[in-house]
């Protein structure tokens, strides 16, 4: 086992130094170079707005017949001039404000109606948020534009008017986030120790509930402006506006109107709106990523491949002898951290598994006892990186070639999970997805695999295994689908068995008869066993052998017994010592 | 059990029905005199304004308005243009299968391309991934009118392949049904596959995060059959929510397609009429429009209860 430093290891491969996090946001935005343009271009809108009587070279409505339909760069007229003769670029640039401030009305109106309701809801829940749920999936499902039209027969050209009730049909996407925020903001023990110490709802609001809103809400307005900005063109483009206000929608209907006698007219509209959406949606995003994201991004195939191409080309150990079902050399594992570096959860770990034995890991959680679990069955998330390492099983490498470590999936290992709900596939019936694992590994027909899964079923300890057969995951226990994954591990008989804290998420009295069935399965069939845990009592009850890890490595390995009357480590010590003064305060409860 | 939930949901959606026209209703027909001026023109004596209110019936109070219409809805019979004389049966029959054709052969177009973009964006990842992400942001970002007019200035004038305008019913002539409603389609289309596919990619890389996936992998699935039968049937139920919200979004998006390709839809219709005061035809189209928005999502919750156990047994 190597004993070398996880730092040293980082710094070998960290070439970019991890960026400093603490600067304001603007700055941090304006340094990435697609922040700072986007910034650039909004800039250059809100100064065409307001700046519109300095840019514009003649007033918007000016009217000239010797310039109709002037193309570009013409003197004078730098964008061209419309059917008219009026000039586009003062058109545009007058235009500029309404459009701006009609996607403000959409941004004010939404931000009050949705975010209030949304913190209302969220805080006090019951019926408050029954009605405005319900309220919020109507509008949701409204097409917003036909409702504007027919504002329009009541108002007629109102813009104002009509960007208000735009604003509260897309309130409803800041009464969901705001709600969904505000209902874990709830829960969360902060607000808790804010009641108790009795503050009022109002300053819990205020300071608590308002804090953790601020991001999505800021993320969420950039697209809500992007929607206003888009939405109030359309709607002067439709001829719904005002024929003498000047604004982006009109500049782009009377281009449209005009597009066979002066085609490039409709270009300069077009670009000013789709950039400055576009622009908005590109600050949303990158907005999303500065406030939101924890900057881990999966390595690309190729550097990971270069990873661990350079730390196998150490020479691998001998090969390990027969007698084991399955044996781990030097396995390391690690995953990519915020700004490009990567971290060893595991360092070079070893393990061998005797046939029949059931083989205990335990550690407390962070250990890495489940990273090895997941590795002996290429089952790591996909953002794990195996740095080097072999699993021997049958003489051949399973790690060396990922075709073999499919193939032995299933028929050479079975696993069984921890959390018994969550993995069974919810759309499809218990006997429907254990008849199609079986038969994945196992070329039988279905009334074979029928007939043996029900036995099995039977044997696990289900009574009406025909009627489970038919079930639905949703319709049954807890105990009763851990006991389906144990029978799914186990009927394409394989040789060894990962359990990850298969007892964790089940009632105390479950878990005694589960673990029982593991050990009579064990007895029966001579399965080897890896038992995940972090309960010594478990390993206690059920092991043969233990090794304790703790950050990465098997500090200890011994048989149950040994282990429990005469700990090596100090760690193992320590953990023995805090176990049972769990004990002690459960059973004083 | 499944009877009574698609009973509870159309209670849901009648009571929906009723809110939403009885809150359009009040809106459109509160101002009965300004209605009856603008039939009448600005210039319009006042007494005459008062015989035209009475004429139309809009001196009664709005509750009793109201329940007339929604006696005529039942009855079939939904009023006439003030301007036209036209029924507005008439006016929407003729309008609706364009609209309707519109709207379902994007849907078909969107449901196939946003599928296969969003889910080879899911699996593959790597570049493939970040190019689809960057063309789903893009499309869904660009107003449909603006793609709408650019297709206008692309392949109806610089290169003229499909016409600018018009519209050629399907059971006149196919192939130049197909040619006129070819680009209006595709200003729909693109900013309908960006968001769908956007949202297909999430609802696959979430179904392929699940515990039930690693076990399934870890029982021998191979990847393949992994990703067909379990992922993709997982995943559907996010996916039926994104296209029938999308297919909402494509009658939104038609209002301005039908304008710019001068298609004789639904929303075309609705546009004039708004601009000459034409209630009865308006809340005719509105009608229309929820009836179709309760159609869709009744049609999204069966296909949800079919595809997920759980909401079948519920």
């Amino acid at each position: 086992m190597t004993n070398r430093p996880t730092t040293e290891f980082m710094l070998s491969v960290t070439p970019q130094p991890t960026p400093r996090r603490r600067r304001p946001l603007i700055v941090r935005l304006l340094m990435k170079p697609e922040g700072a343009i986007t910034i650039a271009f909004l800039l250059f809108v809100v100064v065409l707005a307001v700046f519109a009587w300095v840019i514009a070279p003649v007033p918007p409505n000016l009217t000239d017949l010797n310039t109709v339909n002037a193309p570009p760069f013409s003197p004078g007229h730098p964008l061209g001039a419309d059917q008219s003769g009026r000039d586009i670029l003062s058109r545009l640039a007058w235009g500029s404000q309404p459009t701006i401030i009609g996607a403000l009305i959409v941004l004010v109106v939404s931000v009050l109606v949705g975010v209030t309701s949304g913190l209302l809801a969220g805080f006090f829940r019951g019926k408050a948020e029954g009605v405005g749920t319900f309220v919020s999936d109507v509008i949701m499902s409204l097409p917003g534009i036909v409702l504007l039209i027919a504002l329009y027969t009541l108002t007629g050209p109102n813009i104002p008017a009509a960007m208000a009730v735009f604003g509260i049909l897309v309130a409803p996407t800041y009464f969901r986030l705001v709600r969904s925020v505000v209902v874990n903001v709830r829960n969360e023990l902060y607000v808790d120790a804010a009641r108790v110490v009795g503050l009022s709802n109002t300053r819990i609001i205020g300071r608590h509930v308002l804090w953790a809103v601020r991001g999505p809400v800021i993320i969420q307005s950039a697209f809500i402006i992007a929607a206003g900005i888009g939405i109030q063109a359309g709607v002067d483009f439709l001829g719904l506006g005002d024929p003498k206000q000047p604004s982006w929608g009109t500049v782009m209907q009377d281009a449209f109107n005009n597009i066979y006698n002066n085609p490039v007219g409709v270009w300069w509209p077009a670009l000013l709106i789709s950039l400055t959406i576009l622009s908005l949606v590109l600050l949303g995003n990158i907005l999303r990523d500065e406030l939101q994201s924890t900057g881990v991004r999966p390595l690309s195939n190729r550097s990971k491949r270069t990873l661990t191409r350079d730390s196998t080309a150490r020479p691998v150990k001998a090969v390990p002898g027969g007698e084991n079902v399955i044996a781990i050399r030097g396995l390391k594992v690690a995953y990519p951290q915020a700004g490009g570096t990567i971290t060893e959860v595991v360092h070079g770990v070893d393990l061998d598994v005797k046939p029949g034995e059931i083989h205990g890991l335990v550690g407390e959680s962070g250990s890495g006892k489940s990273q090895i679990a997941f590795s002996t069955l290429g089952i790591l998330p996909k953002e794990a990186i195996t740095l080097s390492g072999s699993i021997w099983m049958d003489g051949d490498d399973l790690l060396a070639d990922g075709k073999r470590l499919a193939s032995a999936r299933g028929s050479k290992i079975g696993y069984v999970p921890q959390e018994p709900m969550s993995n069974l596939d919810p759309s499809f019936t218990i006997g429907a997805q254990l008849t199609y694992g079986l038969r994945a590994v196992r070329s039988m027909s279905k009334k074979e695999a029928r007939a043996e899964l029900l036995a099995l079923l039977t044997r696990v300890g289900i009574r009406n295994a025909e009627q489970v057969f038919r079930m639905y995951p949703h319709e049954i226990s807890g105990g009763m689908a851990q006991r389906v994954l144990i029978c799914g591990a186990i009927a394409s008989g394989p040789k060894l068995i990962v359990a990850d804290e298969p007892t964790t998420a089940l009632d105390v009295t479950v878990q005694a008869e589960v673990l029982e069935l593991l050990r009579e399965l064990s007895r029966e069939r001579g399965l080897a066993m890896i038992l995940v845990t972090h309960n010594l009592g478990v390993v206690a009850d059920i092991c043969d052998v233990v090794s304790v890890m703790r950050d990465g490595r098997i500090v200890e390995e011994a048989d149950v017994e040994s282990l429990f009357a005469s700990p090596k480590q100090a760690y193992t010590q320590e953990l023995l010592a805090s176990s049972r003064s769990v004990e002690i305060i459960e059973e004083a409860s | 059990m499944l009877t009574m939930s698609i009973l509870k949901k159309l209670a849901r959606a009648i009571a929906v029905f009723l809110v939403v026209t009885f809150v359009t209703f009040c809106m459109m027909f509160g101002n009965g005199a300004g209605i009856a001026r603008g039939v009448l023109g600005l210039d319009a004596q006042p007494s005459d304004v008062q015989k035209e209110v009475v004429k139309l019936g809009l001196d009664q109070p709005l509750l009793v308005q109201y329940g007339k219409w929604l006696l005529g809805v039942v009855t079939g019979n939904l009023g006439q243009s003030y301007f036209t004389g036209q029924s507005v049966n008439e006016a929407l029959a003729s309008r609706v299968p364009v609209t309707l054709s519109l709207v379902i052969a994007t849907l078909i177009l969107t449901l196939v391309l946003s599928v296969a973009i969003g889910v080879t964006a899911a699996i593959f990842g790597g570049w493939i991934d970040r190019v689809v992400q960057f063309f789903t942001v893009l499309g869904a970002a660009v107003p449909a009118f603006i793609i709408a007019v650019g297709l206008v200035f692309a392949f109806a004038i610089a290169l003229p392949l499909f016409p600018a305008t018009g519209y050629v019913a399907l059971s006149d002539d196919p192939t130049a049904w197909l040619h006129s409603i070819a680009l209006p389609v595709i200003a729909l289309l693109i900013g309908s596959v960006a968001s769908a596919a956007a949202q297909i990619r999430g609802a696959v890389l979430d179904v392929q995060g699940r515990d039930f996936v690693r076990t399934l992998r870890a029982r021998g699935i191979p990847e393949g059959p992994l990703l067909f039968r379990h992922v993709l049937r997982s995943a559907s139920g996010p996916g039926l929510t994104v296209l029938s919200l999308q297919t909402i979004a494509l009658l939104g998006g038609a209002v301005f397609v039908e304008q710019i390709f001068a298609l004789p839809g639904i929303g075309q219709l609705a546009n004039t009429s708004a601009q000459q005061g034409d209630v009865p035809i308006v809340m005719g189209i509105v009608l229309v429009t929820i009836v179709f928005v309760l159609v869709v999502n009744l049609l999204g919750d069966l296909a949800n209860a079919a595809l997920n156990p759980k909401a079948r047994t519920r």
